[in-house]
């Protein structure tokens, strides 16, 4: 009888756990274990500002409801930190407990926030917002009325922003780039953003960097770059992630910004493959090796990963960087090349009292990338037309005069109507 | 056997009593914008396409919920669940046909159910542009190539 093969999974998020499922399914009889670094059942990261929201509980936030989904799938989920990788020996070491021996690794270990050389980040009552107890430390101190600050105006910040005002806490946001979410939004549809933000009651403060973070009488004193300094009950850091990567020293696997892999999602060393937030796979709009981290990446190396593992060969040609926003019922979306390349051509649509803005860019009849505030109807046909590089022919112009056309454009070009 | 709405494009009159139907029976108004079936008018050409989700085997937005929001059920639909829904909208910018979208009424997101077996859309439509039938016997690979090229990776 053929050894029964075992896959050890190192993290419990999206990526780990749709790898785990997918082995599952394409591996009966193997045995998975799968290396959880937080002691909750696997939860999803995104759903917490939900969790601070109240509109769920705590249970909602997991990535499988059903709690016998693991016994059931027959996965082993260990609750310990991977400490330290031996390709060689190929084992893991944990935190707590024995090593691990696998037959096949998955690096699926995440992302951490960025420690900032701030002076006072570390005093109680700063605190990021990324575990299930950064979000139960801040349930506790952000109550209606409350004065808080929040540290980094990109998506994730964005995101934890609408969560801070459905708490009813009196908001400022401090963003050192010159608009929010400056990584996914030109200046348009950040000017637009912020106006919305302080229409809403939110301070904005952008260009500003907090300097200093000291304790006052009963509270937090936070001083800016412009020379002010504000007080507040609670500060919020989200100013960015990296990979989770510090437990490969030493291990050989190679890492740049994060663990690197190649068009199978295998690392440098025999049988180990990397997923998710933690790896560096292919882009495909630059056809760079990059970290995206974001869901829809993270379930797509998940299910490669996963098959690859299984032993069933299948290629990554590359994700699409995409994201969605809510804020405060304005919904922003941006994909791909949403700003353009050289020698590409530009289309937007803007509609400022509507708060509406569409921005398409174009390499030849190509779609590369999208911008949208205010617009949400079809928008998945955005990822559609860039993935497949469906060549827009006579659309292309149209959508250069008509943007919002976008969707018609998609169903023309690839149910074949040539015309309209 | 697998039922699945069967969509031709060629016998479409443009008499949008499909999105009428779909909007009545979901959410009780008849509101094309919430509408899970839209047609698109190519009037110009005189070309009407009924268009809705196509309950792709392996889903993009299925996979890309970060709750596990969205099951298959025993025909093989992808139902979105309001009680584990958060309304994040990754669904939304995930799935490469924009076909489950965002109503921010409720907060969630909507998407084709096929009414659990009963399609409102076919049961309106009055020139047999949308039918129920076996999927086995009907040409589906148009949708299922496309999809086929929008992965990042190779689809089983």
């Amino acid at each position: 009888m053929a050894k029964v093969r075992h896959h050890v999974i190192i993290g419990a998020g999206p990526a780990g756990v749709l790898a785990a499922d997918t082995l599952r399914g394409c591996d009966p009889d193997a045995r998975i274990t799968l290396v959880s670094g937080e002691s909750e059942p696997p939860y999803s990261r995104m759903a917490i500002p939900y969790l601070l929201a109240n509109h769920i509980g705590e249970d909602g936030t997991y990535l499988r409801q059903d709690a016998d989904h693991y016994a059931r799938q027959r996965i082993d989920v260990v609750h310990a930190r991977a400490t330290r990788i031996d390709p060689k020996k190929k084992s893991v070491r944990l935190k707590k407990g024995k090593p691990l021996k696998y037959d096949r690794l998955l690096i699926a270990a995440g992302a951490s926030p960025i420690l900032h050389p701030v002076p006072g980040l570390d005093l109680p009552g700063v605190r990021t917002c990324w575990t299930m107890e950064d979000a139960r430390e801040i349930a506790d101190r952000a109550h209606k009325g409350d004065e808080v600050v929040l540290m980094g105006a990109g998506f994730i910040g964005s995101i934890i922003l609408e969560a801070l005002i459905e708490r009813g806490v009196k908001l400022t946001v401090v963003e050192m780039a010159d608009r929010m979410i400056s990584h996914m939004m030109d200046e348009t549809a950040g000017g637009m953003l912020q106006r919305w933000c302080e229409d809403h009651g939110i301070k904005v403060l952008t260009g500003t960097r907090i300097t200093e973070i000291t304790r006052g009488k009963s509270r937090l004193d936070i001083a800016l770059s412009s020379g002010k300094i504000i007080s507040a009950k609670l500060v919020v850091v989200a100013a960015g992630v990296a990979p989770n990567i510090g437990f490969l020293k030493g291990s050989g696997i190679k890492t740049d910004r994060g663990v690197k892999v190649n068009g199978f999602l295998r690392t440098s060393a025999k049988d180990v493959y990397a997923a998710g937030d933690v790896a560096q796979a292919k882009d495909m709009s630059t056809g760079e090796f990059s970290v995206l981290a974001i869901q829809p990446v993270a379930a797509d190396h998940g299910r490669i990963a996963a098959l690859n593992m299984a032993g069933k060969r299948t290629p990554h040609d590359g994700s699409l960087n995409m994201n969605v926003l809510d804020t405060m019922g304005l919904i922003s979306s941006s994909f791909g090349k949403w700003d353009g390349v050289d020698g590409g051509d530009g289309a937007r649509m803007s509609d400022e009292a509507g708060h509406r803005y569409l921005r398409l860019e174009f390499k030849d009849d190509r779609l590369i990338g999208v911008q949208a505030v205010g617009i949400t109807d079809h928008i998945g046909i955005a990822r559609g037309l860039i993935q497949t590089g469906q060549r827009l022919g006579r659309w292309k112009e149209k959508l250069m005069k008509s943007p919002e056309r976008l969707a018609e454009a998609y169903i023309a070009t690839a149910h074949g109507i040539s015309h309209a | 056997m697998q039922m699945a709405l069967v969509i031709d494009p060629g016998k479409c009159t443009g008499c949008k009593q499909c999105e009428l139907a779909c909007s009545y029976v979901k959410e009780g108004e008849f509101n094309p914008a919430k509408s899970r079936i839209r047609v698109f008018d190519f009037h110009q050409d005189a070309r009407f396409v009924p268009y809705t989700c196509t309950q792709c085997a392996e889903a993009w937005c299925q996979q890309a919920c970060p709750v596990n929001a969205i099951t298959t059920n025993d025909s093989g639909v992808k139902v979105v669940h309001d009680s584990l829904c958060v309304g994040c909208k990754v669904c939304t910018i995930a799935c490469p046909f924009g076909t489950i979208n965002y109503n921010a009424s409720t907060g969630k997101v909507i998407k084709c159910d096929e009414c659990g077996g009963e399609p409102a859309c076919a049961e309106a439509c009055p020139t047999d542009a949308i039918v129920y039938m076996d999927v086995e016997q009907a040409g589906f690979d148009k949708m299922r190539q496309w999809a086929a090229q929008t992965d990042a990776g190779a689809r089983a």
